[in-house]
């Protein structure tokens, strides 16, 4: 049985508002293993990295970038999930990255790609990374998500890029670093600009 | 409201974390100076709650040890400072406790300045503080530091701008629709008025959620002054979704 809409409102309380994460976020929460969702040296690991980037172009180096996905089964270790985790968790998959970016501007995520995660209305989405942006000058983050560039057909019907004005939608999908090898995936966050990634509300 | 039997073995029962109005600050505030360049303009598109949202990580426990709640300690001498004890705990909108879950804490000193290099403010360093703990809510959802009253600070924001003291708080809940950074700011503070950043969020009754309240039963005797500070996370009010067959 669910409470309704109604019956909810009357008795929540009063949430806290966010605020920004400010300049000096990095005595806080960099954790040295933030950037790996899955142990270093994992076989079949990926990178992606890139920059956060002002309206100016410049380099935002106050920035924390955390990332949120399945495993590579579609699994998530969670009591609300209706499977149960695969083995992956079991062996130091963890689902969550978290990078500081350095005073270029530049963060990086070592993971492997998530299955396939359905909407609770049972379409398929493409593999994708929840992803939350904190600066100096956000007073709350931003989300946007990241999707993979060898997923095209699955992006293609993907439900929620679907929704996205087709000249924005490659702001949400990651590319494949030029000179570097298939694992390094490169995903630049803008904040505004011509190139403004799409960011949601969530 | 009763639901009816689920009609279907697809049908996904799945908490919905809706987006609470009024509560947040406009991330486009030009009196925060900063927002200006980094602040997105367009408008945010809607993203679904499926499962990557309604899950999150559920870390903290393995990444914390009870010292790391204490932020006087760890140096050979005290903090110079005020020592209080900041407990209290971390709900839902709905009122449930949000049991096991990480808080991450950082503040400046009782001079007003960061342990931290981009910090120039002409006061003194403590090498007895760091500003830096982190701590895990227990079953009920209480968490509890023990910390030194930070001191306010200028900043360039504006002519004679200074923060008023706080203490920053990052929350993970148990939901990536649940997570929060914010500030916790100390009750009478005279430079509310003035800080684009408090003000920030419109309703003058959530900017009141962001302050601490003394409290003199978590006061010890001849140790420290206690604070009380609850933090509110969205609710899980549940919602059955149908699948599209129901609606051929």
């Amino acid at each position: 049985m669910t409470a309704s809409p109604a019956s909810l409102q009357q008795h929540s309380l009063q949430q806290t508002p966010s605020q920004t994460v400010g300049p000096f976020l990095a005595l806080g929460l960099p954790w040295p293993d933030g950037p790996f969702v899955v142990p270093e040296g994992s076989a079949g690991a990926i990178t992606i990295a890139g920059r956060v980037l002002d309206g100016a172009g410049d380099p935002v180096p106050d920035a924390l970038v955390e990332t949120w996905q399945a495993a590579p089964d579609g699994t998530f270790a969670h009591p609300d999930a209706p499977r149960p985790a695969g083995l992956a968790w079991a062996h130091g998959f963890r689902g969550f990255g978290r990078s500081a970016t350095d005073p270029a501007g530049r963060y990086r995520i070592i993971t492997v790609k998530p299955g396939p995660v359905p909407l609770p209305d049972g379409r398929a989405q493409a593999p994708h990374l929840d992803v939350s942006v904190f600066a100096r000058g956000l007073l709350e983050r931003v989300v946007t998500r990241i999707y993979f560039p060898d997923e095209q057909a699955a992006n293609d019907s993907d439900p929620v890029l679907g929704t996205i004005d087709a000249d924005r939608r490659a702001t949400l999908i990651a590319a494949q670093e030029p000179g570097a090898g298939p694992g390094v995936l490169r995903f630049d966050i803008r904040f505004q600009g011509s190139r403004e990634t799409v960011f949601f509300d969530v | 409201m009763t639901t009816d039997p689920p009609t279907s073995a697809t049908r996904l029962d799945l908490p919905s974390y809706q987006r609470p109005a009024g509560v947040h600050p406009p991330l486009d505030t030009p009196a925060y100076r900063s927002t200006l360049l980094r602040a997105p303009k367009r408008r945010p598109a809607l993203l679904p709650q499926g499962l990557t949202e309604v899950t999150g990580p559920l870390l903290g426990a393995e990444r914390v040890t009870a010292a790391d709640a204490d932020l006087t300690g760890g140096h050979g001498a005290a903090p110079l400072g005020e020592r209080i004890i900041l407990t209290g705990r971390v709900l839902d909108s709905d009122g449930r406790p949000v049991p096991d879950t990480l808080l991450e804490i950082w503040q400046a000193n009782a001079a007003g300045r960061y342990n931290h290099r981009v910090d120039d403010h002409d006061a003194p360093l403590d090498p007895n503080f760091d500003g830096a703990g982190r701590c895990v809510t227990d079953s009920q959802g209480r968490y509890r530091f023990v910390t030194i009253k930070p001191g306010a600070y200028p900043w360039r924001n504006h002519l004679n701008a200074w923060r008023p003291a706080h203490i920053h708080f990052s929350v993970f809940g148990r939901a990536f629709t649940q997570r929060l950074v914010t500030q916790m700011y100390f009750p009478g503070d005279p430079l509310f008025a003035q800080d684009p950043i408090f003000n920030s969020v419109p309703d003058p009754r959530a900017r009141q959620a962001m302050i601490c309240r003394f409290d003199l039963s978590v006061t010890e005797p001849d140790w420290a002054l206690g604070y009380q500070w609850d933090i509110v996370l969205r609710g899980r009010g549940a919602t059955v979704f149908e699948h599209p067959e129901d609606h051929r």
